[in-house]
């Protein structure tokens, strides 16, 4: 069995298409190489081997839910739902990506290159060296880091194809009790949710950030420099119990 | 000045403590997790802080001199049927608080409990009743979408099926253990149940709150479940049960998430859920990711994909007023399995007036679910599995024959291993030892004993139902699925024996 794979996506329904890429990954395959990918869901779902994949197109819905492992990086947009509930692993896409990616994410990495949709890595969490991390290089919408219990959530805003939208949309990190987020500029406080705590960080300051930040940059060959050029705005939980209060016992 | 708050001043319960009887041996004063009891040393006397007792019963019954007993207060306000004393004692709580008013367990006012009003029928003279200690009484049930018709083939002469069955849980009696997390309780009811499942043929569902590793070992006899929180949800974790279950919305609590308390997230529950020790355990209220039966679709087949179609997926929602669209909506979504959860349904920690005035009964849901699946001629495409205030054996055979496969019992189970509805699960004191992590508790579960009286549970309510089935002169319980003319109904309005599709007794 050779060890890369190479298979043309036109026209095959997706559950074949899985069906396909889970035998050849029992067999050995240790890398794939999808072309012509249009919108077949559930890519990778639930693989646990640490393979790696190229696709070419735009993979559909729940690209890499509850895999724990592979890396998979998509020449093209995404859909919604990417890294649902992911366990360990990495997904890179170079483009924009839609909605609720990230849910529940707990251990690997997303890179999304350009704008993301609403509701990006909620309720995410960490949980000692499983510490999930998502990046988004262009815009986010409404509810960034909802519920968030673990993990670092970073918006750059630079790589953007609205350049008139605000960096990140309402509600920002509301319920949050765990975890950072980050954001490239200024945040205002009536953007946040009612746990937040903001405060500014320079970024050329903050291992965190400078070790993920260069991984970021190599993956899409950018300018690190440019990246830290500007501050960062950390938003942070101000307490892990939010509504510790809110009950009569 | 003597101050105290009111709540100190009128309360629940009243511990009666037979002087002459008691030894000082101090054992209610160790077993009562509220502090209750106290010793007196200048006295050698026993005293009690009655305004602290929940009434669940633990200190009586472990004194060794019988001379405990748990009352109700007798002193009261002046009757009134407006202001009951619930709703005074309610009010009196949150004048002094500001808080939600929690509880656990299920809904527990008096609404009608249909159950009570139907009858099961039985044969006399021209269809002979069946004994069932001497006959084949079959109680075997299996969970899963059925296909719409089966089709063979022919291959060396033999014929084969050809159609391709999806997946089946099989389990040996009708009735499972339902969704309560390992944290809401703990690992050694968890253990208990796990031990009964196996040994009964059927299956425990594991809540929301992961699987513990030592409980691996009992995959086939566990259902997995992913609730909003997704807390201990990974692939592994998908592949270790025999089942998937995304539950959507809860009997006891319809529309709002969950929320385990940080200093209920200990060291082996951070483990288990993988989030960090003392966190908050929050479950929002949606699933986010669903917002339309395309999007529960779309979960479903992710976690069909992710576990490579060898299991079956089950939805659960809470019963509620439009429960027959929504679970039409669920089959047609692929879900192998519906579940639906009266309001009766139990919990862990329910705001109150949640509990108590949200959803509908499970009976209704049931039927109205039944019915509309057959109108729709895809009944076979899925399981329903009813849960909420199931009893006895009684109750089980009528929600199969209101149109169930199967049951879930919660309450049932927790009263099986020591529970006595004191209704407190959400302050983690449990003094049974069932909703607590308190190591201290938690070792009053031991789960060997556990495993044998739920064990005893099931086996009893088996024999009870093969004992109906017998009467009704069916030796399957498969014959009396949806089989609603062994029923009749007493006491119901025409409008309910229509929603019912029951007819009144007499007739």
């Amino acid at each position: 069995m050779k060890r890369v794979y190479e298979i043309d996506a036109n026209g095959i329904y997706y559950r074949d298409l899985n069906k396909k890429i889970r035998d050849l990954v029992a067999q050995g395959v240790k890398k794939f190489i999808l072309r012509n990918v249009n919108g077949q869901r559930y890519i990778l779902d639930g693989i646990r081997e640490n393979i790696e994949m190229d696709i070419y197109g735009v993979p559909g819905q729940d690209l890499g839910a509850f895999m724990d492992g592979p890396t998979i990086r998509v020449f093209g947009d995404g859909q919604d739902a990417i890294a649902n509930t992911m366990g360990n692993g990495k997904i890179v896409i170079h483009g924009i990506a839609g909605d609720v990616c990230g849910y529940g994410m707990r251990g690997g990495k997303l890179f999304i290159k350009e704008d993301a949709g609403y509701r990006i890595g909620i309720h995410m969490k960490e949980y000692k060296d499983r510490v999930p991390v998502i990046i988004v290089g262009g815009k986010v919408g409404d509810f960034f880091g909802e519920y968030m219990a673990g993990g670092v959530l970073i918006v750059l805003g630079m790589f953007t194809k609205k350049p008139s939208a605000p960096i990140c949309g309402d509600y920002l990190g509301t319920g949050i009790h765990g975890g950072k987020i980050y954001v490239r500029g200024e945040v205002d406080s009536y953007n946040c949710g009612k746990e937040c705590g903001i405060k500014k960080v320079d970024p050329k300051k903050d291992n965190v950030l400078i070790k993920i930040l260069r991984e970021f940059c190599e993956e899409f060959k950018v300018s690190y420099e440019e990246v830290i050029k500007e501050d960062f705005t950390m938003v942070w939980p101000k307490t892990k119990r939010p509504y510790g209060n809110l009950y009569a016992y | 000045m003597l101050f105290k708050p009111v709540s100190q001043a009128f309360y629940e319960f009243y511990v009666k403590r037979d002087k002459d009887r008691c030894i000082q041996c101090r054992v209610c004063e160790r077993q009562c997790s509220y502090e209750v009891h106290s010793y007196d040393p200048s006295e050698n006397i026993m005293n009690a802080d009655h305004h602290k007792c929940v009434g669940c019963r633990r200190c009586e019954y472990m004194c060794p001199t019988d001379s405990l007993k748990i009352t109700l207060n007798e002193s009261t306000f002046r009757p009134n049927e407006l202001w009951t004393n619930f709703h005074r004692m309610a009010l009196i709580k949150q004048r002094e608080t500001g808080g939600i008013l929690l509880t656990g367990m299920g809904n527990d006012k008096p609404y009608k409990i249909f159950w009570d009003h139907l009858l099961i029928d039985a044969c006399q003279v021209t269809n002979p009743s069946i004994d069932p200690l001497r006959e084949p009484m079959e109680l075997r049930t299996y969970l899963g979408s059925k296909p719409d018709k089966l089709e063979f083939e022919e291959l060396e002469g033999k014929l084969k099926l050809k159609t391709k069955i999806t997946p089946q849980l099989k389990i040996e009696y009708p009735i499972m253990f339902g969704a309560m997390s390992y944290g809401a309780i703990n690992l050694n009811v968890h253990r208990g149940m796990a031990m009964a499942a196996k040994e009964l043929g059927i299956l425990y569902n594991t809540g929301e709150g992961g699987l513990h590793k030592s409980l691996y070992e009992y995959g086939p006899w566990t259902i997995v479940q992913c609730a909003s929180g997704r807390f201990g949800v990974h692939a592994e974790y998908l592949n270790a049960g025999a089942a998937i279950e995304i539950k959507i919305g809860q009997g006891a609590k319809p529309g709002i998430g969950g929320h385990l308390p940080g200093e209920k997230v200990t060291r082996a529950i951070s483990e288990t859920r993988m989030i960090p020790e003392g966190s908050d355990a929050l479950s929002p209220a949606p699933h986010h990711d669903i917002y339309s039966i395309e999007d529960l679709r779309q979960l479903i087949y992710a976690l069909k994909e992710a576990t490579d179609y060898t299991k079956p997926v089950s939805v659960k929602i809470a019963a509620v007023h439009n429960s027959a669209a929504i679970a039409t909506g669920i089959a047609r979504a692929g879900a192998d399995i519906i579940v639906l959860d009266g309001f009766r349904g139990g919990t862990g920690a329910s705001p109150t007036i949640i509990r108590d005035h949200v959803g509908i009964p499970a009976e209704l849901a049931l039927a109205a679910v039944d019915q509309r699946l057959r109108d729709e001629g895809i009944r076979n495409s899925v399981s329903i599995v009813v849960s909420g205030g199931i009893r006895g054996s009684a109750d089980v055979l009528k929600a199969i024959a209101l149109g169930a496969d199967a049951v879930y019992i919660g309450t049932a189970t927790l009263q099986a291993v020591g529970c006595t509805l004191c209704q407190r699960c959400y302050t983690g004191k449990c003094p049974w030892g069932i909703a607590t992590n308190d190591p201290y508790l938690a070792k009053r579960i031991n789960p060997e004993i556990a495993a044998e009286q739920l064990v005893n549970l099931v086996k009893s309510w088996g024999h009870e139902i093969q004992e109906i089935l017998g009467a009704l002169g069916i030796n399957a319980l498969e014959s009396l699925r949806g089989n609603r003319l062994r029923l009749r109904a007493i006491g119901l309005t025409d409008k309910e024996m229509e929603i019912l599709g029951v007819l009144p007794a007499g007739q």
